[in-house]
């Protein structure tokens, strides 16, 4: 049985975790190597590290923290935020990283797609995707949701999979922050649409919404807010989805 | 003394770590000579097979890896090191791996989609049950680990089968034989299950 994953979502800014809502207004949320620590010990099936404040580089202070909160994980890590290059990517997988996060590169450069699968393998390659509905589309949103894409998201997605992501994280920039529940409408249509994994992100505010983003096919569901804010811990989400007939760790 | 073997690939100090969290500080090294001493060896790895292969052949890693087993001493290995105690591997046909443990590497042949990542259930085989590293690890429930990989063992005796978990069907994730102890999935990015495996490793008489 391949069990479904809690993941809580560091977006580092700073030295800082922050969180804002639909991506503004953030608001400091502690210091990264004592939050992925305490994931760690709370039972966290994988921890993501998003610096959101480096759209440009992967600076070298960014992998300095990477490595200091590798130093704490015994857990799959992601990291994402100013790679652009299988280079940079290479420079975040050597500082402790299992797998890495684009996003705007990706839609600037589909092929580095591809390049990062045949350097590193598609398991390694998480591609973000962050979504607002504006009309009747889905949008894909770059440079930290502040610009939109002719690009709609479903087919993206899909194009992304040819290309050789190994899983989508798929931001609805439409809930971030609210607690309202993540877009079941879109994360379910994403999981129709490709046989990678696709990991819900943005909107969660209590048990009851990951559970609905899993039931809507989603593998694993991202959180931020409802971990750093609540002292809600990781292990009585997973308590809450068992109960609910939803494969996780025990 | 135990030695974790870096003959080029990844995931190296997430070993030591894990190693180090179970109490157990080891040696990272690329000397075969320190390999060839040490009391335990790891043979860690992510990567591709048929590189690998050559790797530990022509640094004289893989003769030290193989005289450790040859001594009875206990070695564990981990994803692609695990694999390459097999003789051969559909990811790079003709490379010649150690040929430590009988049985070969395939490639998952499935609907679903491949890689198999994730945490995935592992239950002990009788002969799992009975060994004394994984029967009191997985007990009669099992635990849970962390598989990133696109091969697996496949033709492997049933005696040498320790534990299996399930992608479209059941595979081999632990193997063994004698001082012999493979694992297909991480246990260095499983937690406190892969901790408690690697002290297990670590105090464990073959």
């Amino acid at each position: 049985m391949l069990a479904r994953r809690i993941i809580p979502c560091l977006d580092v800014a700073d030295g800082r975790v922050v969180k804002g809502v639909h991506f503004e207004g953030l608001r400091d949320a502690g210091d990264p190597v004592e939050q992925a620590a305490r994931y760690d010990r709370e039972g966290a099936d994988e921890l993501v590290f998003l610096d959101i404040a480096a759209s440009y580089e992967l600076r070298s202070t960014t992998l300095a923290m990477v490595g200091q909160v590798a130093e704490t994980l015994f857990i799959p890590f992601t990291v994402g935020g100013g790679i652009r290059s299988v280079a940079d990517a290479g420079a975040a997988l050597r500082a402790g990283a299992d797998k890495i996060a684009v996003n705007t590169a990706a839609v600037r450069s589909p092929d580095l797609v591809s390049q990062l699968a045949d350097a590193y393998g598609t398991q390694c390659v998480v591609v973000a995707v962050d979504v607002r509905r504006v009309q009747d589309r889905w949008a894909v949103m770059v440079t930290g949701g502040r610009e939109s894409t002719p690009l709609e998201a479903i087919d993206w997605i899909t194009e992304l999979e040819h290309r050789g992501a190994g899983e989508i994280l798929l931001t609805s920039m439409d809930r971030d922050g609210t607690r309202s529940g993540y877009d079941l409408e879109l994360t379910a249509a994403a999981a129709r649409a490709v046989d990678i994994p696709i990991i819900a992100s943005g909107g969660a505010g209590s048990f009851a919404h990951l559970a609905e983003a899993l039931e809507a096919g989603a593998h694993g569901v991202l959180a931020a807010s409802i971990f750093h804010f609540e002292q809600q811990g990781i292990g009585a989400a997973r308590s809450f989805l068992r109960e609910r007939g939803i494969p996780v760790r025990p | 003394m135990i030695a974790v073997v870096d003959y080029g690939v990844n995931n190296l100090a997430s070993v030591v770590r894990a190693l180090a969290a179970a109490g157990h500080p080891a040696t990272l090294t690329a000397d075969p000579d320190i390999v060839r001493k040490a009391e335990r060896v790891v043979l860690p790895g992510v990567g591709n097979y048929g590189r690998a292969a050559v790797t530990l052949r022509v640094t004289g890693l893989g003769d030290a890896v193989r005289e450790v087993a040859q001594a009875g001493r206990p070695l564990l290995g981990i994803c692609l090191g695990q694999q390459l105690f097999f003789s051969e591997s559909e990811e790079a046909p003709g490379a010649a791996g150690l040929a430590l443990l009988p049985g070969r590497v395939v490639r998952f042949v499935t609907p679903l989609h491949v890689p198999h990542v994730g945490w995935s259930e592992v239950r002990p085989t009788p002969a799992g049950e009975r060994h004394g590293l994984t029967g009191p690890l997985l007990g009669d429930t099992g635990a849970f680990f962390y598989h990133v990989h696109s091969f697996h063992p496949s033709e492997v005796p049933d005696e040498c089968i320790l534990g299996e978990a399930d992608y479209d069907g059941p595979f081999p994730t632990i193997v063994g034989q004698g001082s012999i102890v493979g694992t297909q999935f991480h246990p260095e990015k499983s937690q406190e299950a892969g901790i408690s495996l690697m002290r297990r490793f670590a105090e464990w008489t073959p």
